[in-house]
């Protein structure tokens, strides 16, 4: 089967594990497959193999709307000089303990 | 071959494991040939995955049987130092992959029972055997439902995949008899209470099979003449081509550890 063939037969599936209770989804990877039922067991045969998740989501990749990566200047650099954003200005009372 | 193969004292018992541990492995042999070769990369990963959950199921059995013959063997011994007229497995385990309808088929039938068997020997009053089989449960149940989903898709999908998947059907349907054959020294352990009678699950197993082919848009064959003889070691020509591959670095080098 050619690349090309693998590609048109198969749509992409983006992969996203939870690996303990309590966590959210994180996106590990993306993998082939012909329709959802198989891409979630594609899922827990490429990326749980080593006790990585409790749950799998599975994405059609041409569901996902991305970010331009040329607007990225517009985007995300205003956000650079705002430093009073993070909340590095307090001081923390001893009895909170950990934060 | 410099080394001699082991004789095995073949009490029932023993032999029960043996051939459901020669089973797994030599099944789990012929998945591992697949690996860098399957038709996309997530289907080689899964694959091979099936074929190390058979290979652990090997050697739990084959450490039963060792516990059970109390030789001084071990599993190594069992899987590298018998012949193929020692082996014990299915026919349908040792025939060679062919194309991937074939092999995802065979997978089927396979685990279509192993699945039923092993939950209902869960059961069992022997609390090793108990135990192997709830470990293989969990793992037969994923490969069922794998190669079930995989089943309905080649059925119901191109010409092509149709005509194959139709093909490796009639090729195998001889084969599946033998999964529910009980010989005189099994029988002495299923009217013990050890182990099941394999013929009990026959009905169950039907219902699957007809499920998935039907939805898979397959014709079942019709019950008709079954290939046997594995169970007591008379195989394919094969078998003898695997193992001459598997056994052929631990019998040129015994006792090499890596």
């Amino acid at each position: 089967m050619s690349t090309q063939a693998t590609k048109t037969i198969t749509p992409l599936w983006e992969v996203f594990i939870r690996s303990r209770n309590g966590l959210a989804h994180k996106h590990v990877g993306s993998l082939h497959a012909a329709d959802a039922t198989l891409a979630l067991q594609a899922a827990r045969d490429v990326y749980t193999r080593r006790g990585e998740g409790l749950s799998i989501w599975v994405v059609p990749s041409n569901a996902i709307t991305a970010s331009d990566p040329g607007e990225k200047g517009m985007m995300f650099e205003p956000a650079e000089s705002k430093i009073y954003r993070h909340p590095t200005f307090y001081e923390v009372p001893d009895e909170v303990g950990h934060m | 071959m410099t080394t001699t193969s082991i004789r095995v004292a073949e009490t029932p018992l023993v032999l029960y494991a043996l051939r459901r541990a020669d089973d797994a492995l030599v099944l789990g042999h012929r998945l591992s040939e697949w690996c860098g070769h399957a038709p996309a990369l997530e289907e080689d990963m899964a694959l091979a995955n099936i074929g190390l959950d058979l290979l652990g199921q090997a050697r739990s059995l084959y450490g039963y049987a060792a516990e059970v013959e109390a030789a001084g063997h071990n599993e190594d011994d069992y899987a590298f130092h018998r012949d193929a007229p020692q082996y014990r497995n299915l026919l349908v385990a040792e025939l060679p992959n062919g194309d991937f309808a074939r092999t995802i088929l065979r997978q089927f039938f396979y685990a279509a029972f192993a699945d039923l068997y092993w939950r209902a020997m869960m059961a069992s009053p022997h609390s090793t055997l108990a135990a192997i089989a709830a470990k293989s449960e969990k793992e037969t149940a994923y490969h069922l439902r794998h190669s079930a989903e995989w089943v309905i898709r080649l059925g119901d999908g191109t010409e092509e995949s149709h005509r194959r998947a139709a093909d490796a059907v009639a090729y195998l349907w001889p084969y599946t008899g033998e999964m529910f054959e009980a010989d005189a020294a099994e029988r002495a352990l299923i009217d013990a209470g050890t182990v099941l009678d394999p013929a009990s699950f026959r009905d169950a197993w039907d219902k699957t099979v007809s499920d998935i082919l039907a939805e898979a848009t397959l014709e079942k064959p019709a019950a008709g003449w079954m290939q046997q003889g594995g169970r007591s070691g008379r195989h394919s020509e094969h078998l003898g081509h695997l193992l001459a591959v598997m056994q052929s670095v631990p019998r040129a080098i015994p006792g090499a550890s890596w």
